[in-house]
């Protein structure tokens, strides 16, 4: 018993010891923070395997079909039978690629979206790192993308994987434009990048910035999606022209990167547009008395603008390449430009300040 | 003679210098034509020129035919349109019953007309949706086919068969229709009106779509004729060329319906009429359920069909795509000496290279998909 106790107390010691002269506490930050990291890549992955089974049901109820039924309750399991199908895929790779640019474009692309989540307010002051230029952060990664693309069709030694990955990386240029353009009114009246803090800033409005900005919502939806690369604009992976796009030469584990990249894209776009435009996890309008946690009200939205933005896949047909950059360069960037110009000339006249 | 198909194709157009270069689409794509390979020479995204090459769907059917019985050979026109069937056999029972003298009786002509406007509702709503499928609207193909599926209900129970149906026969129909035929016909044709309101909804005025299709693949009447364009694809250009106002054949003449025009020539006008087009079949089916009078539905005909010898017959018909010709002669034996379809696919085709060149890849499915060919037809 005297052991036992002087074990513990010589431990004690020793931590005490490491603590104070090892700056333990650093790693304890460090491994906090790795710790949600981890829990936030668990989260998002299993919650992406669920947008995968929504889209395959939202898109049969949509065409007059049931959708997976079979693999688990409701086919719920079916993504993971997706997973498990592609993990076990034979990794198919062409014989003159470029070896090392061919293995890091997928993981590129994966990870750049996932480092979007980064932050995303979930609740009030619930995320990873409330950096004070989130949006600009948002922004930045999401331009990863493109070079993941351009990678990805050049290492691809396959002349329509190139051609592909061309268009594609055009397009997603051409619409981070309007996608910017469309949140700088926001910013200027709220006058901080950080989403916790619009979200805070909505709350204080009394309205979410759907209503006075409801112009920059559009262009930005219809940006979120060009950046996604989804239908009406997936001309890069349409599967009725003949180029495969960029990620033709993939199959496998790196095709699923890619497939999921394209999720986590969405599901960055589309919590953005919640955080900033409507209202994060603030209470809908008129039901701020239900004892609801604000996460139940993010997840409520975010569900809404992905719902959305699958309606769109099945709706509508897709623009044509030039078409596509006609409507971005000179459809909605001087829309997004007039909009910063009167949101500037209100904001002044009414005195909110710059 | 992929050598030589290459070597023609690159000594055509001359290079203006930047890289060209040949790319294949087909013989097996995701878009839904089947088995028509082009060969397509590109600048960039621009089209310098567009080549088919055909024969991957050929089944000599013209020269089987040669050794069939002419009863043998109705089975054979199925397969050359398998999307609409019922029109292909009637055109090949017609020319056989011109040749041969034979008068189908009434009750038998209407059930034609109405199995062959029921088949060009069919037919129709496949392009639509396939059209919209190419164009990138991927739903449509699945509301096209779901009514399909009501028609080929009623087909199948008339002729137990739902996509080659061997039914329009020398001197008549194979069979005569369930008793609840009639209602059921018209309980269809009662759900299907307000369905079509509710595609042109969906597609009509799209924005999208319109970019896509308006102004695109413009055929001007003069071109059209003179390359033997026919069909909804001509009538999109503004001329009247419907063979069953033209040259009535069946009781066409005693029926009102009207011929859809659209001015424009291009994929818009070819879809808009096509569009029309599905009312009005159910005008025409509306007439014709009303006028079905009871009666025998096959001719007194000899047991075995022979053509008198030294003979020929060529009748033209309206299917779905296009004017539907078939040309028989016979030499006194129960086999026809030469069977040949003039299949409006085949023709329709030709033009493809000329309205496509210096627009975009994305242009050739629209055009494809609005010319509504099926490439049995073009091969046969």
């Amino acid at each position: 018993m005297n052991l036992f106790s002087n074990l513990i107390a010589k431990a004690g010691e020793t931590l005490h010891w490491l603590y104070i002269y090892l700056g333990v506490a650093r790693i304890t930050d460090l491994l906090d923070n790795v710790v949600v990291v981890v829990a936030m890549f668990g989260g998002t992955s299993l919650f992406v395997m669920f947008l995968v089974w929504m889209e395959r049901k939202v898109s049969a109820h949509m065409q007059s079909r049931i959708g997976p039924n079979r693999v688990g309750p409701l086919g719920l399991l079916q993504t993971l039978a997706d997973a498990i199908k592609l993990t076990i895929k034979e990794d198919i790779k062409p014989v003159n690629r470029d070896k090392i640019p061919y293995f890091i474009a997928p993981i590129v692309a994966f990870v750049a979206t996932f480092m979007g989540l980064v932050v995303i307010p979930f609740d009030n002051g619930v995320v990873v790192q409330d950096l004070n230029v989130g949006l600009l952060y948002i922004v930045a990664i999401t331009s990863f993308t493109v070079i993941a693309i351009l990678t990805a069709g050049w290492s691809s030694n396959n002349r329509f994987a190139l051609l592909g990955g061309f268009r594609s990386a055009a397009q997603i240029v051409s619409y981070e434009v309007p996608l910017v353009l469309s949140l700088v009114p926001v910013i200027m009246t709220t006058g901080t990048l950080s989403l916790n803090s619009i979200v805070l800033f909505q709350k204080t409005l009394g309205m979410w910035f759907v209503v006075p900005q409801i112009i920059a919502f559009l262009i930005f939806i219809t940006s979120a999606t060009a950046e996604a690369n989804r239908a009406p604009f997936d001309i890069p992976e349409a599967e009725s022209e003949l180029i495969g796009g960029f990620h033709t030469e993939y199959s496998g584990v790196k095709f699923a990167m890619f497939f999921l990249g394209e999720y986590i894209a969405i599901v960055v776009s589309s919590a953005v547009a919640v955080s900033v435009f409507l209202g994060g996890w603030l209470p809908f309008p008129y039901l701020s008395a239900w004892p609801v946690p604000g996460f139940v009200w993010f997840m409520l939205k975010l569900l809404l603008m992905i719902f959305l933005i699958m309606a769109f896949r099945w709706t509508f047909p897709r623009l044509r390449v030039d078409q596509l950059m006609d409507f971005g360069w000179k459809v909605l960037i001087p829309i997004a430009i007039l909009n910063i110009l009167i949101t500037g000339a209100l904001l002044l006249f009414f005195g909110k300040g710059a | 003679m992929t050598d030589l198909l290459l070597s023609r194709i690159k000594g055509d157009v001359s290079s203006s210098g930047t890289d060209e270069y040949v790319v294949n689409l087909g013989p097996q794509h995701p878009a839904t034509h089947g088995v028509l390979r082009l060969i397509v020479k590109l600048d960039g995204e621009t089209i310098k020129q567009t080549t088919p090459v055909l024969g991957y769907l050929h089944r000599s059917i013209e020269k089987i035919c040669e050794n069939r019985t002419y009863p043998q050979c109705i089975t054979y026109t199925d397969r050359v349109d398998y999307v609409s069937a019922m029109t292909v056999n009637l055109a090949f029972a017609l020319a056989a019953e011109k040749l041969m003298s034979i008068q189908a009786p009434p009750r038998a002509q209407w059930l034609r007309m109405i199995f062959c406007e029921l088949q060009r509702i069919a037919s129709h709503l496949l392009w639509f949706g396939a059209f919209a499928g190419d164009i990138g609207a991927l739903t449509p193909f699945l509301y096209g086919l779901r009514e399909r599926e009501r028609i080929l209900d009623l087909f199948e129970m008339t002729c137990g068969q739902r996509l080659t149906y061997n039914y329009i026969r020398i001197g008549g129909v194979m069979i005569d229709v369930l008793p609840d035929f009639v209602q059921k016909c018209r309980a269809f044709l009662d759900y299907f009106d307000p369905k079509i309101d509710e595609y042109e909804d969906l597609m009509t005025y799209n924005p999208i779509f319109l970019e896509r299709s308006r102004g695109v693949g413009v055929v001007t009447p003069e071109v059209g004729i003179n390359c033997g364009f026919s069909g909804p694809s001509l009538r999109g250009s503004g001329v009247s060329c419907d063979v069953r106002k033209q040259q009535p054949y069946l009781y066409y003449d005693q029926i009102k319906f009207n011929e859809c025009l659209e001015m424009a020539g291009d994929c818009w006008s070819r879809y808009r009429v096509r569009m029309r087009e599905l009312r009005e079949c159910v005008s025409i089916i509306r007439q014709c359920l009303e006028r079905l009078e009871p009666g025998p539905v096959e001719a007194k005909m000899p047991p075995i069909l022979k053509a008198p010898p030294a003979s020929e017959a060529y009748v033209r018909s309206e299917s779905a795509r296009g004017e539907m010709g078939v040309y028989l002669v016979g030499d006194g034996t129960p086999k026809p000496w030469k069977a040949k379809f003039r299949c409006a696919s085949f023709s329709n085709l030709y033009l493809l290279d000329q309205l496509t060149r210096g627009w975009k890849l994305a242009d050739i499915m629209a055009v494809l998909g609005s010319f509504d060919l099926i490439v049995p037809e073009v091969d046969r």
